[in-house]
């Protein structure tokens, strides 16, 4: 009788312990956890720093989604109205992230590094067509010092498409 | 052809008409009671129906009716080429994703014969030992939970969450990480993780004892689990049973020891084992488990070798970023391998690896082009849960609870 007493009291030790200690949670959504820097949240289309999209429309990111969301319908750039550098650029852009299971495939399969997995993982939707994020909603604000899309360029200079890239690092 | 009208559902037409083979014959003289457990019971861990026929409180028959959560994944992977469907492996056992991931790997490099650098074999290791004791932990705090020990849930979930913060932290996303890839890993692992690890590696004996100053001698959680359900080994091993439910009833059957995969041969560690085959003999096992995860991840992270993680193979493996702007050769393989990806060659192969739930096997068969052929799970939770209605069988309800927590059914797992 004494042992199950005794066992029962080194439990209720841990118990109180533990509630002298400090609490792990968080309070959200009042306070954020920060994600790491590798976490695949919300897509975002990147541009370059002259305000020039780095997506050249080749539809790859479509055909690496195992979830089949992403949707793309490339048109042809010229001179006068240049949105990226090459032949090509996405007129239609769109994610459907009800189907999006944030692998980050498309990321890997992006040869450009247009598409990238940002930091909110804060989606909600109030209908199955919000769902649907359009290029304008993806493709993130010009930089300072860039112009914005479609351009007037000089002809022959955007020719590459595929830009000169580092393996990732973080 | 029959349709699905004309088809009997014996357990769904609500009569017994369909099912007296299934029941005893007092079921049918009104002596007993059918009641359905579940599919929306907390403490089936899941959507799992359980069809009870009771004598008072005594379990005379228990039919467990799986199937509610089949998401026909072996079905889908085949419409998909092999990268892509590694998606969905992630998405059958749900508590060991990375586990998955690499049987999944190693079926697709022992049919193509791909190689794998030793340091991308290590951080499996490292990474599948983490995800065994994730796993672990959720068995625990769900089984405790089901016995109304209620603290050791929120502790070893409070673990848990640095253990998911790591995951995050390589591939980044906490449970569906697909971070393991064929021919190697998805990236090398950022350069605070090793620190990570070592801390968790720190805290986490302490933390094992504690929970263990809750349950190991509590005479209320002993009363629960002693004696019951007790497998012999040689039941265990006629239905199939694998994992710390097999070595609980004494037979050291462990995959990382009989066929080693991803160079477990290199570290030293013991399988647990206990004799009694009883509720609490798994407890016993599988808190050892955890032990022994600890002592492979710090010998795997202490003679961690460096270099790359990924297989040189262009046919197989898409080429580095970096070289994507400057070889030709690279920007094909990446543009085929991400369209139409590989073929590797005609043939099957079976893979097992030990999860935490048992054998978890792989079947692939191949016909030489992109897609898989056939793919087939072999799914420890599914063989596990197999031996519930024996285990059942003159316990009591309140048990069957304890019963379905020891056998650590993951029902995604089970009907994958």
């Amino acid at each position: 009788m004494a042992g199950i007493i005794g066992e029962i009291l080194r439990g209720l030790s841990t118990t109180l312990h533990m509630a002298a200690t400090k609490p792990v949670t968080i309070q959200y959504p009042e306070v954020k956890r920060p994600v790491r820097p590798r976490f695949k949240g919300r897509h975002h289309l990147m541009r370059y720093d002259n305000g020039m999209e780095k997506c050249i429309g080749c539809s790859l990111c479509s055909a690496a989604c195992p979830a089949d969301a992403i949707f793309v319908e490339a048109a042809e750039n010229t001179d006068e109205e240049r949105y990226s550098p090459g032949e090509r650029y996405a007129r239609v852009y769109e994610i459907n992230m009800l189907r999006c299971i944030f692998c980050g495939y498309c990321e890997d399969a992006c040869p450009t590094e247009a598409i990238v997995l940002g930091d909110n993982y804060e989606l909600s939707f109030t209908d199955r067509r919000s769902s649907i994020y359009a290029k304008e909603m993806l493709l993130v604000p010009v930089d300072e010092g860039g112009k914005p899309t479609p351009q007037k360029v000089e002809p022959g200079i955007y020719t590459r498409s595929i830009p000169v890239m580092q393996d990732p690092k973080d | 052809m029959t349709t699905m009208q004309e088809f009997e559902f014996p357990l769904m037409d609500g009569t017994l008409d369909g099912m007296t083979h299934l029941v005893s014959e007092r079921a049918i003289e009104g002596d007993t009671v059918l009641l359905n457990m579940g599919p929306q019971h907390p403490s089936t861990h899941g959507v799992l129906r359980l069809l009870l026929e009771l004598d008072g409180e005594t379990v005379i028959t228990c039919i467990p009716d799986v199937g509610f959560l089949h998401t026909g994944v072996e079905k889908n992977m085949e419409a998909k080429t092999y990268i892509k469907a590694e998606v969905m492996s992630d998405r059958l056992d749900y508590l060991n994703n990375l586990g998955n991931n690499l049987v999944y790997c190693l079926a697709i490099e022992k049919l193509t014969g791909l190689d794998v650098p030793v340091r991308a074999q290590a951080i499996r290791v490292i990474l599948v030992e983490l995800q065994r004791i994730s796993s672990h932990l959720v068995w625990l705090g769900t089984h405790a939970l089901d016995l109304a020990a209620m603290s050791v849930f929120l502790y070893c979930f409070r673990e848990r969450e640095i253990i998911l913060d790591i995951f995050e932290m390589v591939s980044g996303q906490r449970m569906m990480t697909t971070y393991i890839r064929p021919g190697g890993l998805w990236r090398d692992v950022p350069d605070e993780f090793e620190q990570a690890v070592r801390q968790f590696l720190e805290a986490f004996p302490e933390r094992i004892d504690q929970y263990e100053s809750l349950l190991t001698k509590n005479p209320l959680f002993l009363q629960r689990t002693k004696g019951l359900g007790v497998m012999t080994q040689e039941d265990a091993l006629r239905w199939g049973v694998t994992g710390p439910m097999l070595r609980a009833s004494g037979l050291a059957h462990d995959l990382r020891i009989a066929q080693p995969y991803s160079g477990y041969e290199q570290y030293d560690f013991d399988i647990p084992t206990h004799t009694d085959g009883d509720t609490y003999a798994r407890y016993v096992v599988r808190m050892e488990e955890m032990r022994q995860s600890i002592k492979i991840v710090q010998q795997a992270l202490d003679k961690l070798p460096y270099g790359p993680v990924r297989s040189n193979n262009r046919k197989y493996v898409p080429p580095p970023r970096s070289e994507l702007s400057t070889s030709m050769e690279a920007v094909i393989h990446h543009f085929k391998l991400w369209t139409e990806g590989f073929t590797p060659p005609k043939g099957s192969v079976y893979v097992g690896v030990e999860s935490p739930r048992g054998e978890l096997g792989v079947y692939l068969e191949s016909d030489g082009g992109p897609k898989p052929y056939r793919i087939h799970w072999r799914t420890p939770s599914f063989m596990n849960l197999q031996t519930l209605p024996m285990l059942a069988k003159g316990n009591l309800v309140a048990d069957l609870v304890a019963l379905i927590g020891t056998a650590d059914i993951v029902l995604g797992d089970v009907d994958r």
